[in-house]
């Protein structure tokens, strides 16, 4: 079943056009990974998907409905949640007042603090610190902690490995694969391709703007992704 | 007086002017706004129960139970018509709304109450007092006001520690835009902040013309007292606008037993005198000579 | 790999400060002065006595836009200097028995070396401590002086420079004097403001509206560029606190319409933000404004508390829904810059 239409979708950023005609599906319990260089429009993408970023043209629609000028909170409450890069915790709250405070979306669903810190067990000592005290990886773990709070249906994941120790990434990568067993729909930004590519299902790759690639991950080779990403052969001309 | 009485009665005034600067304090921690017209609206709130006072003949303190509901709505309907349209427009504009306000609030209440000078019964416990040694007694309404600021701040203390709209609006406070990613509605939480300001205004407006008279005037006054509270005692810290507070009511009283004339005056140079002592060490150096590319 | 540097390409673009409407502008300004300077010749005392009163808005008007417009700071406590100008001037005129016009002159100054300290304390607050804190000031110099014991300054009851001008000169004399001095004064503060503007503070000034930390970042000396601004605007404010004391004669230090009072601060954010904050005509424009509602709104209202209920209603209109004000609207619907501030960009068109 479809639960996410994105249509012609044109966003600006300032005076840059950083999303150009991007249209793409996406199946309930599919992950798809996003992948691209720096400035290529991804994490626009996803900010526009969870409403943090007004489109200058084209649609989204999720589970059916219009969505495209319905404001964040709102579509929180609708089951759309983002993890934004650089994690962006409230510094002065608490791990569990961070975690609390999505609470509020009114979503029923599987996920409260017990069950994110069981998911996270690296939470569980944690919960009375303050945010701003946390490692990188204790952050990205909170992070995502604090969107499934709002029991989401659609996950978006901005750069979850970014500035993280290796051992931190595979945690968090073990969590997602969790997560992804669990049937959840996820759009993943990430810059590492191998690590996306092994998790997710459908892969797309951005490149100025617009996606240049796209396909089963299964049936992308590395090196159509790999030229895809840098602009060259065939993809380049577009 | 002596000295000791004037500081004693100086830590009792504190009381009203922390209540005073609760609201401005809050507004400025969670939205950065200040809010020029917060005086005015506690005068506001003084002039509503003094009208209900006056026509109905109920207690100052029954009245309370119209004037603090009425407030809240006022602070909600003024977030959601004037306020978020200032906070979109530009840093300055809230400031010359929030001005403008307060102009035309004062000049309304001279059209409409003229520059009669008036005051709100404080009922039996008015006149009570203590005498705690020859020298110095202790109004029993006084006390009743600090530990009523007390009992305010620490009631917006529990709020914002313990309950979902506090989390909410410290997270706001800190980052509304991700706030919103996380399904908070940023617009509600700042009008609910408003709200809780104009009345905590409000109810120190009531308190602070049980003490002493009020007169159209008085809205500019009350704001800046709120706002020397706020400054002495260090922004963005609700126990430390109640030290804020009492530092200048002790200032004041001090100042006064100096010179009658010199009530406000006191407060107004303890107040610039923490400004200089700020700035000399917020520039790391006292000098003259200005440093070269600061920032403010 | 040759060593040789690369030819910039030959310049095909130059930077002007002056169209042939800024430089017709201009110099038609220069003549509306001049012709101004010969009012008294030809025009009624009625007619001097409310032009005067327009210059003195105008000065205002620009100080206020100086601070806010230019400078981003918002001060609620111009004010004081307003007070200071009017006092200094009636202490030096009366007590030393100074030419009032050389009082007014050294009010101006003394008006701004007050600046300096003041502002050395209030320049680090932000934006809304700025408001309140020179707020807080104009409160304390108003106290202090209703305080003083000196006959000469009045304390509580106010003052009036009546003595002074009439042992010089005669009514139509004082009206006259003071009428070329508010000109000059308004002439004379528009041009130093223009050259500011014009000068490397200008530049820096707007880098510092735009983003203060990239500007800082870049050496521009953010605290310098802001207390010139506030220097000059207490000055200005002073000189047009003198004019008002030349023109109204008494003054009052506390109440409603005293010369410390925060009405001034209504008025003066009224005309900017109707005129236009942050361009250079717009004060003047809001200042005609104001004075056109002052002269012939009807007594009553003119008098009476509504009129400042109107002013601050305008204002905040102005500030949500017209925030570039009258001027500011008309400039950028039509492009249109009359006097030369800023800078234009000519590239020539390259045929390829």
């Amino acid at each position: 079943m479809t639960l996410l239409q994105v249509e012609a979708l044109d966003v600006r950023h300032g005076l840059l056009q950083a999303v150009r005609q991007v249209s793409f599906e996406l199946g309930e319990g599919e992950t798809l990974a996003l992948v691209g260089a720096n400035g290529a429009g991804k994490t626009t993408l996803l900010r526009a998907l969870a409403g943090a970023h007004r489109p200058a043209g084209g649609r989204i629609l999720f589970d059916g409905e219009d969505i495209t000028a319905v404001p964040a909170h709102r579509r929180v409450r609708r089951g759309i949640a983002l993890v934004p890069e650089g994690r962006r915790l409230f510094p002065g709250l608490t791990v569990e007042e961070n975690l609390r405070v999505a609470a509020g979306a009114g979503r029923t669903g599987p996920w409260n603090v017990e069950s994110v810190v069981a998911a996270f067990p690296i939470l569980a000592p944690l919960l009375g610190q303050r945010a701003a005290s946390l490692s990188g990886g204790e952050q990205q773990a909170t992070a995502i902690g604090r969107a499934l709070m709002t029991n989401p249906r659609l996950l978006l994941l901005d750069e979850v490995s970014l500035g993280l120790a290796p051992v931190a990434v595979a945690g968090v990568y073990r969590s997602l694969a969790t997560l992804i067993e669990g049937g959840a729909t996820i759009v993943l930004v990430e810059q590492d391709l191998a690590r996306g590519m092994a998790v997710a299902s459908r892969l797309a790759c951005m490149l100025e703007g617009r996606i240049v690639l796209a396909g089963a991950a299964g049936e992308l080779s590395r090196e159509q992704v790999t030229e895809a990403y840098f602009g060259l052969g065939k993809a380049a001309s577009a | 007086m002596t000295w000791v009485a004037a500081v004693v009665h100086g830590i009792l005034l504190g009381g009203v002017y922390a209540l005073l600067a609760t609201g401005l304090s809050l507004m400025f921690g969670v939205m950065r706004i200040i809010n020029l017209a917060h005086g005015s609206l506690a005068l506001v709130g003084a002039y509503m129960a003094f009208l209900l006072v006056d026509h109905l003949g109920i207690s100052t303190y029954l009245s309370l139970a119209v004037v603090l509901p009425g407030a809240l709505v006022v602070g909600y309907a003024l977030q959601v018509t004037m306020l978020e349209r200032s906070l979109r427009a530009g840093e300055l504009v809230p400031l010359l709304t929030t001005f403008g306000l307060l102009i035309v609030i004062a000049n309304l209440l001279q059209y409409f109450f003229s520059s009669d000078v008036h005051s709100l019964p404080a009922g039996r416990i008015g006149p009570a007092s203590w005498h705690v040694s020859s020298a110095v007694t202790i109004p029993w309404f006084d006390a009743l006001t600090l530990g009523l600021a007390i009992f305010v701040l620490g009631l917006l203390e529990f709020l914002l520690r313990r309950t979902q709209l506090g989390r909410e609006l410290r997270a706001t406070a800190e980052d509304a835009d991700t706030a919103e990613l996380v399904g908070v509605d940023a617009r509600r939480v700042y009008a609910r902040a408003t709200a809780i300001a104009v009345a905590t205004a409000a109810l120190a407006g009531v308190f602070y013309a049980m003490r002493s008279s009020f007169d159209p005037s008085a809205g500019p006054a009350e704001l800046i007292y709120a706002f020397e509270a706020v400054v002495i005692g260090g922004m963005g810290s609700l126990w430390g606008t109640l030290a804020g507070g009492i530092v200048l009511g002790i200032a004041q009283n001090v100042g006064t037993e100096i010179n009658t004339e010199y009530f406000a005056l006191s407060g107004h140079v303890v107040f610039l005198a923490i400004l200089v002592c700020r700035a000399a060490l917020g520039s790391g150096r006292v000098r003259l000579r200005l440093p070269r590319g600061a920032v403010s | 790999m040759t060593g040789q540097t690369l030819a910039a390409p030959p310049s095909a673009a130059r930077v002007e400060r002056w169209t042939l409407v800024s430089a017709l502008f201009t110099g038609a300004l220069v003549a509306v002065v001049g012709l101004l300077a010969l009012a008294p010749l030809a025009l009624g005392e009625n007619t001097l006595n409310n032009l005067i009163q327009l210059f003195f808005l105008v000065v205002l008007a620009v100080m206020w836009n100086a601070l806010a417009g230019y400078g981003g700071l918002v001060s609620v406590g111009q004010q004081a200097f307003i007070g200071v100008g009017a006092y200094a001037t009636v202490f030096l005129s009366v007590q030393h028995s100074l030419n009032p016009y050389l009082s007014m002159l050294l009010a101006t100054l003394i008006g701004g070396a007050i600046a300096l300290p003041i502002g050395l304390i209030v320049l680090w607050l932000r934006a809304g401590g700025f408001a309140i804190g020179t707020w807080v000031f104009a409160e304390a110099i108003a106290i202090l002086v209703s305080l003083d014991p000196n006959p000469a300054i009045g304390g509580g009851t106010g003052t009036s420079a009546l003595l002074p001008f009439n042992l010089r000169y005669d009514p139509t004399q004082r009206l006259h004097y003071t009428y070329w001095a508010a000109l000059g004064a308004a002439a004379v503060l528009l041009a130093v403001l223009f050259l500011l503007l014009r000068s490397r503070l200008g530049a820096s000034l707007q880098a510092i509206r735009d983003d203060e930390d990239a500007a800082a970042s870049v050496g521009v000396r953010v605290l310098l560029g802001k207390g010139v601004l506030y220097v000059f605007a207490g000055a200005g404010c002073a000189a047009a606190g003198a004019i008002i004391l030349a023109w109204q004669l008494s003054i009052l230090p506390l109440g409603p319409d005293s010369i410390f009072g925060v009405n001034w601060s209504a008025k003066m954010i009224f005309m900017v933000l109707v005129g236009g904050l942050g361009t250079f005509e717009g004060p003047i424009v809001g200042a005609v404004c104001l004075y056109l509602l002052q002269t012939y709104l009807p007594g009553s209202i003119a008098n009476g508390v509504w009129y400042f209920v109107l002013l601050g209603g305008i204002a905040i209109g102005f500030a949500l829904w017209v925030p570039r004000g009258i001027w500011g609207t008309v400039v950028d619907r039509y492009g249109l810059r009359l006097l030369p501030v800023g800078y234009r960009l000519r590239t020539e068109r390259r045929t390829t």
